[in-house]
């Protein structure tokens, strides 16, 4: 039982991370209506961007928790949704229009290059970040298995309830958000109304990068080392997220990180470590097969 | 094309220096954030163990120069409409592009045949043309599920994996010979084909993509995991060469060089073993283009074009999906078991998504559905990896813009006119006396 617990807690706090990278899949997905393949290797160059503004922040000599955390936060968020602006006004914008899987294809692309891109900048080797943060509480000890949460899986949780409120109010109170309501349900009526649609999208790419930086930020102080290829494995898990929660719906993009983060942290407990990239994927092949709209997603009609 | 903020100014003739400049300081601020951590400051473990920040001004300097400088350059000849890029566009005729591509194939076809024979003692040209017409033939093989049926399949390299290893293990376990062998593993890959292909028939565009991606990964995981049947990741080696009839290709009594009376040379096997490829390939679009001309191959091509109107005229769309798939995915297998004996040596290694996603671009960006156009794609991008090989860093890098670049320039891929599936003869006219008893 203590056991069972100790991996709830665990799976929660991956899960809040992948639910995070997922929000940026589901938004793009509900706005422009392909799959943003290159959101993953986004992520991934976040995790670099963080784990270098720490070595800097670190050598000019700011080493203050709290001071040192924010100021990277901050930084990674903007560097990385620069990043997802230049993605998508690169490899996105120009084609669209295009014919359906030109898109794809593109994104494919771009995932490659990025991937290359900080294998040639940064090198093939893992890099490690030494433990920032540290500590934790003990909630059970019966002199058996001792259950705890570390204070950084606390901070994850917390970060990532916070964020999603403010992005929940950001859509559906803001006049970004009703832009973006408005671009997705119909993009040529919505730029006769006088929606600028060109920038709502760009500003979908931008805020799905910010929220999947501050997942980089989170998965570098969670697990400490990182390399040029977690992109492709976090995107997929996240993507899988998305279409389990309902591709398109925000909490359901959460709802399905944090599923996704359990079954895997289960299924590694109990089952196989070698399996579960396994059973993440065969998740996202039954989904889409058996429930294609996901938990939250409504029911896509088919018209001729 | 939505409100697009170029096309909404007024085309100002000239050139327009200034405007330019400002996009190229735009470009270059945008640049420098995106560079100057990750490739201003580098990693590196330091002398403690402990990760160091080396900077690398000079790097950064120069690629934001650059970017600034392409930006500028772009800024002043294109959008100004100074210079226009010639319109690659081949307009309707379509006899003539097909004459023109009849004689390119041909051309191309004579040019593979008499390659050995140009360069017989060139092993290294040898090899890089058995690679080339390896990914021809996978090329043609994904060409019919993508090009023609519309399918967009990510996980290809799973039945290209699936043929290679029951090429292996067939071979291994009960001895069987080379010729015995492939086609069964094309028949156990189209096997796999149907059974993957079962259950993703409903669904449609990118959700097709996203699962067949994940049943190739789901390929290649158990292929690594399961260590007692496919040796995990050691792979399997000692995969027997093909023999020419029963004549092995070596220096001993009873083999190939010795029964003709030729003087043994090693270069006998890799000559046929191109001829084989070459082979194999051309059987590959002998059939995709003789199926085009039957109905199974017309129902690929209306499927792809409008899936609903397919099914209200009576197409059965599962059977003809499960056709495509079956017939891509035994290619593919077939493809895979030549891979293994050329190389004597398979691992999951060999089977990772990039060699799907080169694949797939090979039959994008040749045109989906020309075979002339994955041909070339196929001879180019395999090529150009050779060309770039001293340049071993930058190629995968190169690989992922040219992907983007080229989707950008030419959606459509290089070669994008169509073959009509009918060719229509000289228009007759219509008897007077019908026109006017249509009129009243």
């Amino acid at each position: 039982m203590e056991y069972f617990i100790q991996q709830l807690i665990n799976g929660l706090a991956l899960g809040s991370i992948y639910g995070l990278i997922a929000i940026g899949y589901t938004m793009v997905y509900g706005i422009i209506g392909m799959i943003n393949f290159a959101h993953g290797d986004v992520f991934m160059v976040g995790t670099y961007i963080a784990l270098i503004a720490f070595l800097a922040l670190i050598a000019i000599g700011i080493t203050a928790v709290p001071v040192a955390l924010l100021l990277v936060l901050i930084i990674a968020m903007a560097l990385t949704a620069l990043y997802g602006w230049t993605v998508e006004r690169l490899a996105y914008r120009p084609l669209r229009g295009s014919f359906r899987l030109a898109p794809l294809i593109s994104a494919i692309g771009m995932a490659i290059a990025l991937q290359n891109y900080i294998q040639i900048a940064q090198g093939a080797r893992v890099k490690p970040l030494p433990p920032i943060i540290t500590g934790n509480y003990v909630l059970i000890d019966n002199g058996g298995f001792v259950v705890q949460v570390s204070n950084i899986q606390i901070i994850i949780v917390l970060t990532t309830v916070a964020l999603m409120l403010i992005f929940s109010w950001i859509v559906s109170a803001t006049a970004l958000g009703r832009n973006m309501r408005a671009t997705s349900q119909d993009m040529k009526m919505a730029s006769l109304v006088g929606v600028n649609v060109d920038r709502t999208i760009s500003l979908t790419f931008v805020l799905g990068a910010a929220l999947a930086s501050v997942a980089s930020v989170m998965f570098l102080l969670y697990y400490g080392v990182i390399d040029f290829f977690i992109g492709f494995i976090a995107g997929i898990k996240a993507f899988t997220a998305a279409v389990l929660g309902g591709i398109g719906s925000l909490p359901g993009a959460m709802l399905g990180g944090l599923l996704i983060g359990l079954i895997e942290t289960m299924w590694s407990a109990y089952f196989s470590v070698e399996y579960k990239d396994v059973a993440a994927f065969s998740i996202l092949a039954i989904v889409l097969i058996f429930m294609p709209t996901g938990i939250l997603g409504r029911p896509e009609v088919e018209k001729v | 094309m939505a409100n697009g903020n170029v096309s909404d100014a007024p085309v100002k003739s000239g050139l327009d220096l200034a405007g330019a400049l400002k996009d190229a300081l735009v470009a270059g601020i945008v640049a420098f954030g995106l560079f100057a951590l990750v490739l201003g400051l580098r990693t590196e473990q330091g002398p403690t163990g402990a990760q160091i920040l080396l900077p690398r001004p000079q790097l950064l300097f120069m690629s934001v120069a650059l970017v600034m400088a392409g930006r500028f350059l772009i800024s002043l000849f294109f959008r100004s409409g100074a210079v226009r890029l010639p319109a690659v566009y081949l307009p309707a005729p379509f006899v003539r592009v097909n004459y023109l591509g009849n004689i390119a194939g041909g051309a191309l076809l004579v040019f593979a045949l008499i390659i050995p024979v140009i360069f017989f003692d060139n092993r290294y040209i040898l090899d890089v043309a058995i690679l080339v017409m390896t990914y021809v033939m996978l090329g043609w093989g994904l060409n019919i599920v993508v090009g023609l049926a519309g399918l967009l399949d990510l996980g290809y390299v799973a039945f290209y994996a699936v043929g290679a290893y029951s090429f292996a293990l067939l071979a291994q376990n009960f001895g069987w010979s080379f010729w015995i062998c492939l086609p069964l593993a094309g028949i156990v890959a189209a096997f796999w084909g149907v059974l993957l292909g079962f259950p993703v028939l409903r669904l449609r565009g990118d959700y097709l993509a996203i699962v067949t991606l994940a049943f190739g990964e789901i390929i290649r995981l158990v292929i690594l995991n399961w260590q007692e049947f496919t040796g995990g990741p050691n792979g399997i080696s000692g995969i027997p060469r093909p023999s020419f009839f029963g004549l092995p290709f070596t220096a001993a009594d009873d083999g190939f060089a010795a029964y003709f009376r030729l003087e043994f040379n090693p270069s006998h096997r890799v000559v046929f073993l191109f001829y084989v490829i070459l082979a194999l390939a051309l059987i590959t679009n002998l059939v995709t283009l003789r199926l085009r001309r039957l109905p199974i191959g017309r129902a690929w091509e209306a499927m792809r074009e409008d899936e609903i109107a397919c099914r209200s005229l009576g197409i059965n769309t599962t059977n003809t999906k499960l056709t495509a798939f079956a017939l891509g995915a035994m290619f593919g297998g077939i493809a895979g078991s030549f891979f293994a004996t050329r190389q004597g040596f398979i691992s999951p290694e060999s089977f990772t998504f990039m060699e799907s996603a080169m694949i797939v671009a090979i039959v994008v960006l040749g045109g989906m559905g020309s075979q002339l156009g994955v041909a070339l794609a196929a001879l180019i991008m395999v090529g150009g990896f050779e060309v770039f090989r001293e340049f071993e860093q930058y190629r995968m890098l190169i690989f992922g813009l040219a992907m983007v670049g080229i989707m950008v320039w030419r959606p459509r891929g290089l070669i994008s006119t169509r073959d009509p599936s009918i060719h229509l003869r000289k228009a007759k006219p219509i008897p007077a006396k019908v026109v006017e008893e249509a009129r009243t």
